[in-house]
């Protein structure tokens, strides 16, 4: 059994999967394969990107949270928004009535994840300056980046910045203000509502560090849909809201999570890539040259970064004009007007977060190799050259696996057999080496009786 | 299959003057490797020795070919090309000599790193080179 590092907020439903491939055929690392007419994943190769869960046609794959419930087991609890979830909401709701539902909802505190990256920048600049010879230094915002970089360029795990992410610096400042103000440690939850899968896993098991300050972890699209029912059934909240004005944040913070809300913040040459394949594309190629003239990459797995993530509810088009809107308005008021104490009191606990703002190495786990001996991993990679020779470069997926190339990999570790490729089959078949009554049976291996019009397995 | 198990030989056409595809045996040669699970650092000097050579090519020769020799023990990339040659091979080895074009160097290549670069990463290079005729360089790399 192979060691398994990760954990996946993305789980399979058998039950409910209809064994069309699509999740398959999306997915940019290969970590996807049919079997007996069901999606099955590797866990391994996943980065929990989310590709999958949006392609599935029938929902069969869903994004595993905390029960909502959880947060009345604590006595302060805290909702830690990312400032996306405002984005998701049409103009006429104001923030005022989000915050006041969440609190009818039964939060006791809002804190705004943006709120983390005031301490971070900082930090972010002093290490660009610290480690030139790591450069380009790649941001860990984004933990489908982080895992990516992990799995299938581990040579740049070197390049990682290894700091703590906004949300993490802003559930340890939260924590330790309401502890100082006389909350017991165990009495706090703090839970963070999510635009993704990939921060559901980082919090889980971080990458790096292994505790969390976080509590639990609840799906953005149940809140919205929560929020906006409420909102549409005239309910505009019992405006029992009595957080700080969510406005308190700086346009740059407003907009740290879209795509450039980084890098534009950053010193010399830095550059931002969003969407998963644009980011791999661009990987590829840094690696053939040393690039030491760029000092910082921004990298994120969904395309217009946050705004995109696959649990968000809005276009998220939309969702970055809106907050490009906030964030333009935030910066037209006049200094001193809606007084940022929340800044003020984060700056007492700045020594605090930067001693706790480290994160450990990430470690390569590649899964390109065939083999962890290179001594077998040549064999292996040999019957790989020989088998793509037969195979018709068509990458139908028939097979069960995403291209020929993953097959004639699969065939090589063991876990597919030749006869799987349905040319082959035809092949065979004209040469007799094999029935009709053999390739059906294969056939209905891979993707299962009743699409074959039988019963169920 | 190959007579030596221990061994594979894979070959790359590189067409001169046309950056667009440069980089292309590069990326390959470094897929190779990644599978048979060969150290990191290793990859990563083997691909920014052989991505400066390829690049080499393109932007002096008419064309070219690379020939791969991979076993367990190491690497050799052998780049033959067809073209003009070089005709101080000590000059060329000096870090800022260059003879390309400024239209080469808008592109980001040619800034006279190639040749110091490549004989700085790789773990043994040789040159041979005649005049009008072309160049071959025979880079290696040990694993262990």
């Amino acid at each position: 059994m192979a060691v398994k590092y990760f954990h996946h907020a993305l789980k399979f439903r058998k039950e409910v999967c209809i064994g069309c491939s699509h999740c398959m055929n999306v997915c940019p690392t290969e970590a996807i394969r049919i079997h007996g007419g069901k999606a099955e994943l590797t866990d391994n190769r996943c980065v929990d990107c989310g590709k999958c869960y949006m392609a599935c046609p029938v929902g069969a794959i869903i994004v595993e949270q905390d029960d909502f419930s959880r947060i009345f087991e604590y006595e302060h609890r805290v909702a830690l928004i990312p400032n996306v979830l405002l984005g998701q909401f049409p103009e006429k709701v104001s923030i005022n009535q989000i915050c006041s539902v969440l609190h009818d909802l039964g939060f006791t505190h809002i804190f705004e994840v943006e709120h983390g990256t005031r301490i971070l920048q900082g930090a972010m600049e002093e290490y660009i300056q610290e480690y030139p010879q790591k450069k380009p230094l790649i941001s860990t915002f984004c933990p489908a980046i982080v895992r990516l970089i992990q799995v299938q360029f581990p040579a740049m795990t070197e390049n990682l910045m290894l700091l703590k992410a906004p949300l993490d610096i802003a559930a340890t400042y939260f924590r330790k203000k309401l502890i100082d103000q006389g909350a017991k440690a165990d009495e706090i939850g703090i839970f963070y509502i999510t635009p993704c899968a990939a921060k559901i896993a980082a919090v889980k098991s971080p990458v790096g560090d292994e505790t969390s300050d976080i509590t639990g972890v609840i799906n953005m699209d149940f809140i919205f849909n929560k929020v906006y029912t409420s909102v549409k059934q005239g309910h505009s909240g019992k405006n029992t809201c009595k957080v700080p004005s969510l406005s308190a944040l700086e346009p740059q913070e407003m907009l740290w999570s879209l795509t450039e809300g980084e890098s534009s913040l950053m010193p010399g040459r830095a550059l931002a890539i969003d969407e998963i394949s644009n980011v791999i594309e661009f990987l590829e190629r840094l690696e053939n040259e040393e690039n030491r003239d760029i000092d910082f990459l921004e990298l994120r797995a969904c395309d217009q970064s946050c705004a995109g993530g696959i649990l968000t509810s809005g276009n998220r088009f939309f969702t970055v004009e809106r907050l490009q809107k906030h964030a333009s308005e935030a910066g037209t008021e006049l200094p001193g007007e809606g007084l940022n104490q929340e800044a003020a009191s984060m700056m007492q606990y700045r020594d605090f977060l930067m001693e706790n703002i480290a994160v450990k190495k990430v470690l390569p786990r590649s899964m390109d190799k065939l083999d962890d001996d290179t001594k077998r991993a040549m064999l292996k990679m040999q019957m790989v050259r020989e088998i793509m020779k037969s195979l018709p470069y068509v990458d139908c997926g028939l097979c069960g696996s995403p291209t020929c190339n993953a097959l004639a990999q699969d065939i090589a570790q063991g876990r597919a057999e030749i006869t799987h490729c349905i040319f082959i089959q035809k092949k065979y078949e004209q040469k007799e080496w094999l029935s009709h009554h053999e390739s059906m049976e294969i056939m209905k291996e891979i993707w299962g009786n009743e699409k074959f019009g039988e019963q169920k397995n | 299959m190959s007579h030596d198990s221990h061994t594979m030989h894979f070959e790359y056409n590189v067409e001169g003057g046309n950056f667009t595809r440069a980089g292309y045996a590069s990326s390959e040669i470094k897929k190779i490797l990644k599978q048979l699970n060969v150290d990191m650092g290793i990859i990563k000097r083997t691909v920014v020795a052989c991505y400066e050579a390829e690049v080499n090519v393109v932007a002096h020769a008419f064309s070219g070919t690379i020939y791969v020799d991979v076993s367990t023990e190491s690497i050799t990339i052998r780049l033959v090309d067809e073209g003009p040659g070089i005709p101080d091979i000590d000059l060329a080895m000096q870090e800022g000599y260059s003879t390309a074009s400024s239209k080469v160097r808008e592109m980001g290549f040619g800034a006279g790193m190639g040749l110091p670069n490549i004989k700085k990463n790789a773990d043994k290079l040789e040159i041979s080179s005649e005049v009008n005729k072309g160049t071959t360089l025979e880079i290696t790399m040990f694993f262990n």
